[in-house]
């Protein structure tokens, strides 16, 4: 049993790292996070006064300067450091909430299931943008306020998908057996349950963390953020403050801009990239595309493919 | 239609719990704070303020001296009495008023780039899933995909830069022009369709993958059923098949996404009239930031809170009309 688990998780991750989308994703990610750590060597100081606010690209300053005279690509990379780590941090922190809440309420039905998707459902119709505004101006500025306003806002969607996930596994066979065999609920949700999701906690992971980072940037361009730290957000605040728009200054702003949509990208392609590899009906939409010419697939007729050789 | 009806209010019990969830977390969240909320605002607002506004913010989050329980009664008395306090930046304007005056502004704009991603993404959707393989199913969905993953505000200061700034294609700001006066005037309406058409182009660049995406991957899923193989067999046209058999179906699922993704399209559509200097809530919520305005953040929240419950609820009637099992 425990070598059959293993075996698919190997293939699952022989599969991901074989298919493209997926490694050029995950490529990219692994860049940012080491240009991230490496940042402090290699560039400038990212809060020094180096040159006249505002210059445009040149030699020196590889994407110019901003309205505090500050090195762009110097804040451009050091910026990656805390947007990333509340971003992840804020994925996983997302990703356990979500498993325990929705697993919980999937697991038991009945008045426990009743009273936990509404809290849920309540959580998840409520916008989220005004809510975090809220809660990030009440509390002192600073990572750990925004993680804990991303997770609080933002648990209720993968709650959910793994509550749904939780009822299909509960009234399958093996679970009845551990249940029969005297298996603690606990136990069963954690070791039996919990690592046949691990493809859906996956893709759920990089799902949050694309959502904390593109909402944590939001709050910070407003101002709820710390905005004497280096981030992302922030560079994104002060060329908003600083009029890099009115003034032409595009290198201000497109940087940051181009960064986060990369990283949001490349998390996308991973998660297609999980699909591709764990989903049953891709995996046999593939087996039919390497068996059949594509322009013979006709819409809406199953094409018969002898699979055994 | 019994049950229909039986359905819907119990989809309205559920908004109003919503709602009262909503309701109470506005009330406990300054209340919860490390520290009193009283000494934080007074803290923050030293020798900014007028006696008479420290009374009214006192005022408005009923910071008496009264028991918890008996501040959270004449709370809820007061917002269903319609009062949400005196706003902070405008002083002494009741927030009521100054959110009603742009409430209207982001209806109009939200709104519309919401109803027209939402059709145009549901439409290219169901032809991209028709047509698979085909070219534009191999190019838009990673197309938009990208375009997605930048932040709304991003590619809304992109836009505004490229065809406000260096173009001067459209205005860098506002609802409408200096020179009309706001009315029922064609000058007026023209006017202010010109200076809403960028942001909501942005907006419904951003958003059209997402509808795109879910009505393609439904799509597919109805496509392999049987009662399309059927109508293949019984030789119906293709164009019949993929609107009426196909689409029909397959759009529910997303008519209840619909409902789910509002307030996450709208916190993007707040930030992109920030951008644009959009006088609507966005700009309002800026505003209240910026001079850290409690009441006006936390009206804010309760009226688009409120909004967002009721959309969902004229969600949930066009899927009873829409879905004939639901009207069993």
């Amino acid at each position: 049993m425990d070598n059959n688990q293993d075996s698919i998780f190997t293939r699952w991750i022989i599969g991901i790292l074989r298919n493209r989308k997926a490694i050029t994703g995950v490529v990219i990610i692994f860049l940012f996070i080491f240009l991230a750590a490496l940042g402090p060597f290699i560039t400038q100081d990212p809060t020094a006064f180096l040159s006249t606010p505002l210059s445009p690209p040149s030699w020196e300053h590889w994407l110019g300067t901003n309205g505090q005279g500050q090195d762009v690509l110097a804040q451009t990379i050091s910026g990656a450091r805390q947007t990333l780590l509340v971003g992840f941090t804020t994925g996983i922190m997302v990703v356990l909430i979500g498993a325990l809440i929705g697993g919980i309420s999937g697991y038991y039905s009945g008045r426990i299931d009743d009273f936990l998707s509404l809290l849920i459902n309540v959580f998840l119709v409520m916008p989220g943008l005004p809510l975090m505004v809220i809660l990030a101006s009440w509390l002192p500025p600073g990572p750990a306020t925004l993680t804990g306003v991303l997770v609080l806002t933002g648990w209720a969607w993968n709650a959910r998908v793994i509550r749904s996930q939780m009822m299909t596994f509960r009234s399958r066979d093996f679970v009845s057996a551990a249940i029969v065999s005297g298996e603690h609920n606990i136990r069963i949700i954690v070791l039996e349950i919990m690592p046949r999701m691990l493809s859906l906690l996956a893709s759920s992971f990089i799902g949050a963390s694309i959502y904390a980072i593109g909402a944590q940037v939001g709050l910070e361009f407003l101002g709820l953020g710390d905005v004497s730290t280096v981030t992302w957000g922030t560079n994104l605040y002060w060329a908003s403050n600083d009029m890099a728009l009115l003034t032409g200054s595009w290198w201000n702003f497109v940087p940051t801009g181009l960064s986060i949509a990369i990283v949001s990208f490349a998390l996308t392609l991973i998660n297609f990239g999980i699909d591709e590899v764990t989903n049953p009906r891709l995996i046999a939409e593939r087996v039919w595309r390497e068996k059949i010419p594509i322009d013979t697939v006709v819409n809406g007729i199953t094409p018969v493919v002898k699979d055994h050789e | 239609m019994n049950q229909s009806l039986n359905y819907l209010l119990r989809r309205l019990g559920f908004y109003f719990i919503a709602a009262w969830a909503a309701l109470t977390l506005n009330f406990f969240i300054p209340r919860l704070m490390p520290g009193d909320p009283a000494a934080i605002i007074f803290a923050r607002f030293r020798g900014k303020l007028k006696p008479e506004a420290i009374n009214a913010l006192r005022e408005t989050f009923g910071l008496t001296d009264e028991p918890l329980l008996g501040q959270y009664w004449s709370y809820l008395k007061s917002i269903l009495q319609g009062d949400l306090g005196i706003s902070i930046a405008y002083f002494p304007e009741p927030v009521t008023n100054i959110i009603s005056s742009a409430l209207l502004w982001t209806i109009f704009l939200a709104g519309f780039s919401l109803i027209i991603s939402f059709s145009l993404g549901t439409l290219l959707g169901t032809i991209i899933a028709w047509k698979r393989s085909g070219k534009l199913d191999s190019t838009l969905p990673p197309v938009l995909a990208f375009v997605g993953a930048f932040p709304y505000f991003w590619l809304a200061m992109v836009a505004l830069y490229i065809f406000g700034f260096e173009l001067s294609w459209f205005p860098l700001g506002h609802a409408y022009g200096d020179d009309v006066t706001p009315g029922f005037n064609m000058p007026f309406i023209l006017s202010a369709l010109y200076h809403a058409a960028l942001p909501a182009l942005t907006m419904i660049l951003v958003s059209l993958g997402g509808w795109m995406l879910s009505m393609r991957n439904i799509m597919i899923t109805t496509l392999g059923t049987d009662y399309i193989s059927f109508a293949h067999a019984k030789g119906l046209s293709s164009r019949l098949i993929m609107l009426r058999y196909a689409a029909r179906n397959a759009i529910l699922p997303n008519f209840t996404g619909f409902g789910m993704a509002l307030g996450f399209v709208l916190s993007g559509a707040l930030l992109t009239e920030i951008i644009f200097s959009y006088p609507g809530q966005g700009y309002l919520l800026l505003q209240a930031v910026r001079a850290q305005d409690f009441p006006l953040m936390q009206g804010l929240f309760m009226t688009i809170t409120f909004a967002v419950l009721a959309a969902n609820w004229m969600v949930d009637i066009a899927v009873l009309f829409f879905d004939p099992r639901t009207r069993k």
